[in-house]
């Protein structure tokens, strides 16, 4: 069962989920993220106890999720980036209602119906909450194969450790790609941990509910600030990223997830040719691990931001350093994807250009 | 020795409804618990209240209750039944919650069979934001939007939803009933005992529509707006079996 297997990044995701746990998915199509829903039709039908619906809409499928997350079946919907504008509604509610719950964007070029080519284009929704409303969604950007399998693994274990929905974000790039994967033993159902919460009916306890309306706003309020601490928490626990040739690096790419891939394939060019250049790459979007930029800036005093947008996630990076480095922003939008020599080329640029050649 | 001949259902929790005077929650919320006690399922059940007037349900049914988005309580009962399909699963929508926003999310649960039960309370209007107009509103009825009567050319006509889903190849029951009198209050609580039957058998879809009047948005008194359920709204709106797989079934 351990054997390394060479599988398409969706089939990935959709295999680690049902060794996860996930025992409910609901979707609804669309390009590039079908694999995965197709890949969860096969594997519930082959499971006794699993559940697929291809749903009406994005939104029915995301309410779904929210209807056997209150069940206590470790649940998954996923999308691509104009359908998971339409799962906000459900993400919010999630969060509100502090239900576990794993969303897989795999984002396309937008705005609007945009294409079909890999983007980053949603950073601000995923990170921002998205949804109506004061919360956040943690949000895992896997980069290869192996670490999609490992990341949905813990987008499980998050979402119920935290009790809030977790958001894998991939792109087309990532969904496609077929690389070698290692997948963890299948997780024992009966040894994860009770939800003492969960709606199965009163028998021998009280009735219970879960809900969102807090018509007193001093009991809303609670519920925020509650929502906070434990948001406070997130960001204490699980911030996580990846350091390539940074200790002696005079210049810094923060990229994340395919953007991270071509990011390194350029800063091998540059190394090879003498430019200390290195690579940052963020695996938790929301917790950002601003804690190992600030400590990267103690010796790094320009971060050049690389993304496949017109510039999102730089402002994470700008309000982690709060001006202790200099930082610089690169991207295309559209679907459009670097490749390393384009981005060797604006890294050397700018490498001459601050004179780091000279430090 | 006394006889008791009438108690508080053990489903209902002892608390003061929040409705408005002659409104029909009050009298549906307690037919649904005395239905559950009689059929000796609240241990079972699990509940999904709307958005809208009796969002607050789970103040009064004292089975587990898990709050929907405004119309999607046929997505969110899907997605609890299918988990636990053994337990007994119902939602509790008004007109503006399952035919209006919600329409999608009713007609494809019922389509796909859902083994859940609706509990639909029509009373034509959008009660809690303050009577608007709603997928039901009769021809020429006021609303707050539509001031001058509602105008089938500019407005639509009224949405027969439980007709609609009747076509569904997955719904097994589905009635129209109404709670303006004492005789089709008993027949309502007959209805709703028969669909949460239907579920119990695992049939399929059952949905109970129920007229209900609104006496504050109709701004009418409570007695003229149960009359006005009887009179103009069952024209549109006819009390009766609209699909039933299980005739035998009681």
């Amino acid at each position: 069962m351990n054997d390394k297997m060479l599988m398409r990044g969706s089939h990935v995701i959709g295999e680690a989920a049902v060794r996860a746990g996930c025992r409910f998915y609901a979707g609804y199509p669309i390009t590039p993220q079908n694999e995965l829903t197709e890949y969860m039709a096969g594997a519930m039908a082959r499971l006794e106890d699993g559940t697929f619906i291809q749903a009406e809409s994005e939104l029915a499928a995301v309410n779904m999720v929210i209807g056997a997350a209150m069940a206590g079946a470790r649940a998954m919907t996923s999308s691509s980036s104009p359908g998971v504008s339409l799962k906000q509604e459900g993400i919010s509610y999630l969060a509100a209602q502090e239900l576990p719950a794993v969303i897989v964007n795999t984002m396309r070029g937008g705005p609007g119906l945009g294409n079909i080519a890999p983007s980053q284009g949603d950073y601000f929704q995923a990170t921002r909450g998205g949804g109506h409303g004061d919360y956040r969604t943690i949000v895992l950007a896997p980069a290869s194969g192996q670490e999609l399998a490992d990341i949905t693994r813990k987008a499980f274990d998050y979402a119920d450790t935290y009790r809030t929905p977790v958001m894998i974000l991939g792109d087309g790039m990532i969904g496609q790609m077929m690389e070698p994967v290692v997948f963890p033993e299948p997780l024992d159902l009966k040894k994860l941990p009770p939800k003492p919460w969960i709606l199965d009916g009163a028998k021998g306890r009280p009735s219970r509910i879960i809900r969102s309306l807090l018509l007193d706003v001093s009991v809303e309020e609670d519920q925020n600030w509650k929502l906070v601490r434990k948001y406070e928490q997130i960001t204490r626990e699980i911030p996580a990223a990846e350091k390539y040739l940074t200790d002696d690096a005079r210049l810094v790419v923060v990229a994340y997830g395919t953007a991270a891939r071509i990011a390194k394939g350029a800063i091998k060019r540059m190394r090879d040719i003498g430019l200390k250049v290195g690579l940052l790459r963020p695996i938790t979007l929301w917790p950002f691990p601003n804690r190992i930029l600030v400590e990267m800036s103690r010796w790094v005093r320009h971060f050049l931001v690389y993304e496949m947008s017109t510039g999102q996630m730089v402002e994470d990076v700008r309000l982690g350093l709060e001006g202790r480095s200099q930082v610089h922003f690169y991207g295309r939008p559209g679907g459009v994807v670097s490749t390393p020599e384009e981005l060797s080329k604006v890294i050397n640029t700018l490498y001459h250009r601050q004179n780091l050649q000279e430090e | 020795m006394a006889t008791k001949v009438f108690e508080w259902p053990r489903y209902l929790k002892k608390a003061v409804f929040h409705y408005c005077p002659g409104c029909g929650h009050s009298i549906i919320h307690r037919l649904v618990a005395e239905v559950i006690d009689e059929l000796g399922i609240g241990e079972r059940c699990i509940g999904v209240p709307p958005a809208g007037c009796a969002v607050l349900a789970y103040n009064y049914f004292d089975v587990d209750m898990g709050e929907a988005p405004h119309g999607r309580g046929a997505a969110v009962a899907t997605g609890i039944k299918r988990v636990l399909p053994d337990r007994i699963v119902f939602t509790y929508q008004g007109d503006g919650d399952i035919a209006a926003i919600g329409t999608a999310e009713t007609i494809h649960a019922a389509n796909r069979g859902e083994n859940v039960t609706v509990i639909f309370v029509n009373n034509g209007v959008y009660g809690m934001t303050g009577g608007q107009m709603a997928p039901t509103t009769l021809i020429g009825q006021n609303s707050t939007t539509t001031p001058g009567g509602r105008d089938i050319r500019r407005d639509g006509a009224p949405l027969n939803l439980s007709e609609m889903l009747g076509i569904a190849n997955g719904s097994a029951y589905i009635e129209r009933t109404a709670v303006s009198s004492p005789k089709t209050i008993r027949h309502t609580k007959k209805a709703l005992t028969k669909a949460f039957k239907v579920q119990m058998a695992g049939l399929g879809f059952s949905l109970v529509e129920i007229l209900s009047p609104c006496p504050t948005n109709w701004k009418l008194s409570p007695v003229d707006a149960v009359k006005w359920v009887d009179e103009s709204m069952t024209r549109y709106f006819p009390l009766k079996v609209i699909k039933d797989l299980a005739p035998d079934l009681k």
